[in-house]
């Protein structure tokens, strides 16, 4: 049996390490370790909650916008703040910029690798090129000559010897499966969504200031709409929104989906592969009317066991035996000791670092080996994330939902099985996609109508100041973020923070194992992934990257004898 | 010279031509950046010269204790030729986020370049260092953020601290700073460093300090704090197109409020534009399509030493200096008579409405215009 370990070598947020045991070619065990920590809930202790959203923005500048969102709503929920339909709709505009752009920018910067053969695209016949580039999509970038330029350039490129960021990958690899045209399709769509990607975070900057990490206000939003003057919500901001949205449904139909079509039939047999729990938990999200108005939710919320898609769970967040979290093998400590599951409005953060000193090669799995906590959903390890959202909704009855999943199986030919793997996962992202891109101009037009009808409301502050909040007030706001439910939960006593629990979706996914032994999304999907070659295992980054991990991370490879073999990219 | 460097690297324009752009996109790209640096139609030419003769200065770029804000924003500089030369071939030999190349590869790179370029790569750093429990609070590879800073920082000619993290610890640095994330300045000695502060800092700023480095030879001008003057000498309250509502003492009250939608002054509802230091009200946000104050929402002063601890987000400033309505003749006695900042508030209420109300009256008396308000 190999020992595999997985380190987060490309060191972003999140810094992730997988060790695993790999026997008769498939993977047997994984174990999943975070090795950073801030402890921003600690120092959130004492302040003041309508501060909160800015320091739990700062949990992520990837998937910026969710935690400050997740964070008002909890304190507005604490506080019986009702929030304008109009900052309930610019807050939705938002969410839909944010998710499309993080997909996208999933897709070809950090996934697309895993499928794509840069080196491939070099000898492609750009003429033939054109004709499936045309034959898929309408998108206009398209002719010959397009891909004849890019090709020289690529060629350029690749003869300098500097492949700069497309340096080292495992280009020829037998798991490499398009035909090298459509590895220069994907190459285009690479460059041309790194192009795009800055357009659309706009919608943060005209609400909400910058992006990243765009302002929210607790009560609404600070944006006011003011069609007289040059400072507010007026119509040339209006009509700015509408345009990048418009132009981000263009690229999610006539780019990204078209390429994940054209992609995945050369992929199918992903669809048996890091399926893993089977459990999927969705707290739902974009209302039609209100946030509180859980029915109208365009993502609805849910729980699926064992892939029982006949079943919708109802989930409680406030209910204290739903959601715990746990800390067996987590760099914690509870008062009550390891045994105990707490609920986030019960939740303690007290570091309890038992692992190695640094610097060390391995960790001990048996015991602590994680400053992640582990969350359990009625005891259940769940996953979240885009395939959550997808089935939740399909199972849902929702026939939006039903029609792009329906569409796409038999566009792929494959059973509804399928979607329970490491294809689905990433295809779902997809499917997602196209219903928020297209949500996103309904809640466009409901914000227009809302103001042609005088209702130009964008905040209440009837309860912002602190001396009109009871002594004691608990809350907890939730959200979908790109990577799947989020909650946060607030405790107030006195105007000020008394405990505060994020619970993110890396959490449910990358957590290590739980008191009884049970693997959490990551660890399960990665049993079972067959490992061609131990030196370059493609398939554990394919697994790994349908997850939408935030960034880059890396694989280190290690013999049974501890002995390093190689190190893997995980791009 | 800071760009004393192997001349085996090419320069940015035979870089550009490789990559098959024009000499008019070259030249698009340069007067963007001289533009940036604050320079006269002249300085286009010295950017012009200095990227078409200089060679690449290798660049290895950390992440420790962060979000990758910093990183996310740099993508967004506006230019495309930006993210086509600065992100992903032209200097950056080793970036963790961007290189395809990780592991195993992304290390060996990472020594090549600091073995081969002793001491002239520049190094950028993302997020803070904690120093609690012996570094264990942010590991890389088995290694603390520590060692591998230290290993880092040895050959580099310069370091840019990218952002509030690596400026001055930011948000896991507030109080009580349970992991003990600490700045770079704080761990690295006898070396240039350059704080490029904000959460994060802009885009094009970024870009701007870079190509300040290439363009000059030198580093940047720095203020007593070390952070470049091009972009963090003026206050964010001096550069504010809402000043002059601040100086006429015409403020929003509470948010959304009418005044709010006439773009008053954020001062009363916390804005910490008159003790911060950035370029958001100059260059503004992605491609200058807004920023904080344009936007409705006070700036909190992001890119501050201590910021988060420099009292709530939607606290009025006591403490703001030069308060604008003591410019104004009905001000003076009550600046003579030392009144508290609650009663300085409540003189600008005052004030405030009998402006409104003057504005109003004019209204009503049919004029058209600015010009014949003003001869009022």
């Amino acid at each position: 049996m190999a020992r595999i370990v997985v380190d987060p070598i490309t060191r972003i947020e999140g810094h992730l390490r997988i060790e695993a045991e790999i026997k008769d070619g498939k993977i047997d065990q994984a174990y999943s370790s975070g090795t950073m920590v801030r402890l921003i809930e600690e120092i959130l202790r004492g302040r003041d909650p309508r501060d909160a959203w800015a320091f739990v923005g700062r949990v992520c500048g990837v998937c910026t916008t969710v935690h400050s969102l997740a964070s008002i709503r909890s304190v507005e929920d604490a506080l019986g703040i009702t929030v304008p339909p109009n900052a309930e709709l610019v807050r939705n505009l938002m969410f839909c910029a944010q998710n499309i752009h993080d997909h996208v920018v999933h897709f070809y910067h950090l996934h697309a690798l895993d499928w794509v053969d840069v080196v491939s695209a070099l000898k492609a016949d750009p003429k033939k090129t054109s004709e499936i580039a045309q034959s898929i999509s309408n998108w206009p970038k398209s002719s010959p000559g397009y891909f004849s330029d890019l090709q020289k350039r690529l060629t350029k490129f690749v003869e300098s010897g500097q492949l700069g960021i497309f340096a080292n990958g495992y280009w020829g690899h037998p798991a490499y499966k398009l035909p090298a045209e459509i590895n220069l399709i994907g190459v285009a769509h690479y460059l041309e969504a790194l192009e795009w990607q800055k357009e659309i975070v706009k919608v943060h900057t005209i609400f909400g200031g910058k992006n990243p990490h765009p302002n929210f206000l607790v009560g609404g939003m600070a944006c006011s709409i003011s069609l007289d003057d040059s400072s507010g919500i007026n119509a040339e901001r209006l009509a700015y929104v509408y345009q990048l949205l418009k132009q981000a449904k263009e690229f999610v139909e006539q780019v990204y989906i078209p390429d994940l079509l054209a992609i995945a039939p050369y992929y199918l047999d992903w669809g048996g592969i890091g399926g893993g729990l089977g459990n999927f938990l969705g707290y739902g999200d974009l209302s039609t009317s209100s946030y509180t108005d859980v029915q109208n939710y365009k993502f609805p919320a849910g729980a699926i066991l064992n892939k029982d898609l006949s079943k919708i769970h109802e989930v409680d967040l406030r209910n204290d035996s739903e959601v715990q979290e746990f800390i067996p093998h987590s760099w914690y400590e509870y008062a009550g000791g390891d045994g105990v599951g707490l609920h986030p409005w019960q939740g303690e953060t007290k570091l309890n670092y038992t692992g190695p000193k640094p610097p060390f090669d391995h960790l001990n799995v048996e015991e602590k080996y994680s400053f992640l906590k582990t969350p359990r959903w009625k005891g259940n390890a769940m996953e979240v994330g885009p395939l959550a959202r997808v089935l939740v909704g399909y199972a849902s009855g929702r026939e939006d939902f039903k029609e792009v999943v329906n569409s796409t199986l038999a566009k792929l030919n494959v059973p509804a099985a399928a979607l329970f793997s490491t294809l689905g996962r990433t295809a779902a992202r997809g499917l997602e996609s196209i219903l928020v891109a297209q949500w996103a101009l309904e809640f466009y037009d409901q914000l227009i109508g809302n103001i042609k009808n005088g209702d130009t409301r964008m905040a209440n502050m009837e309860k912002f100041n602190p001396e009109s909040w009871p002594a004691n007030a608990k809350g907890v706001g939730h959200t979908e973020a790109p990577r799947g439910a989020l909650a946060h939960w607030i405790v107030i006593e006195d105007q000020k923070i008394k405990n505060y629990q994020l619970v993110v979706p890396s959490t449910w996914n990358a957590s290590p194992r739980d008191q009884e032994g049970k693997s959490s999304a990551y660890e399960a999907a990665l049993k079972d992934t067959p490992i061609a070659d131990i030196n370059k295992p493609v398939e554990i980054l394919r697994t790994i990257h349908s997850f939408d991990p935030c960034l880059a991370c890396a694989v280190h490879l290690y013999d049974e004898d501890g002995k390093h073999v190689s190190k893997v990219q995980v791009l | 010279m800071l760009t004393e460097t192997s001349t085996q690297r090419k320069t940015y324009f035979e870089e550009l031509q490789a990559r098959g752009h024009s000499r008019r996109d070259f030249m698009k790209f340069c007067t963007m950046m001289a533009a940036y640096l604050g320079l006269q139609s002249s300085g286009v030419a010295q950017v012009t010269e200095a990227l078409k003769t200089k060679p690449r200065i290798p660049v290895i770029w950390l992440h420790f204790q962060e979000c990758t804000c910093c990183s996310e924003s740099f993508i967004r500089s506006s230019h495309p030729i930006v993210a086509d030369i600065i992100l992903d071939k032209l200097s950056l030999d080793y970036t963790e986020t961007l290189m395809a190349a990780a592991g195993h590869q992304a290390e060996e790179a990472m020594h090549k370049t600091m073995t081969e370029h002793y001491g002239e790569y520049v190094l950028c750093v993302e997020g803070s260092v904690p120093t609690g429990a012996v570094g264990v609070y942010c590991m890389i590879g088995g290694k603390s953020s520590m060692d591998i800073l230290q290993e880092a920082a040895a050959g580099a000619k310069a370091i840019i601290c990218w952002g509030s993290c690596a400026s001055n610890g930011c948000v896991q640095s507030a109080k009580p700073n349970p992991t003990k994330a600490t700045p770079i300045h704080k761990i690295i000695k006898g070396k240039p460093i350059i704080k490029v502060p904000g959460c994060p800092p802009i885009g094009e700023v970024m870009a701007g300090v870079l190509v300040h480095i290439l363009t000059f030879d030198t580093l940047p001008a720095l203020d007593g704090i070390g952070r470049p003057k091009a972009f963090y000498s003026k206050r964010v309250h001096d550069s504010c197109y809402r000043r002059p509502y601040y100086d006429a003492g015409m403020f929003v009250e509470t948010f959304d409020d009418e005044n709010a939608k006439r773009g008053y002054c954020l001062y009363k509802v916390g804005c910490k534009g008159p003790s911060t230091y950035n370029a958001c009200g100059i260059i503004k946000w992605n491609n200058g399509t807004s920023y904080p104050i344009q936007s409705g929402h006070g700036c909190f002063g992001c890119s501050e030493e201590s910021f988060w601890d420099n009292g709530p987000i939607y606290e009025r400033m006591v403490n703001a200096g030069g308060f604008g309505i003591e410019e104004n003749a009905d001000k003076v006695g009550m600046v003579a008579l030392g009144v508290t900042a609650a009663g300085l508030a409540a003189h600008a209420i005052a004030t405030n409405l009998r402006k409104r109300n003057v504005v109003d009256e004019l209204i009503a008396e049919g004029k058209q215009s600015e010009h014949e308000l003003k001869n009022d």
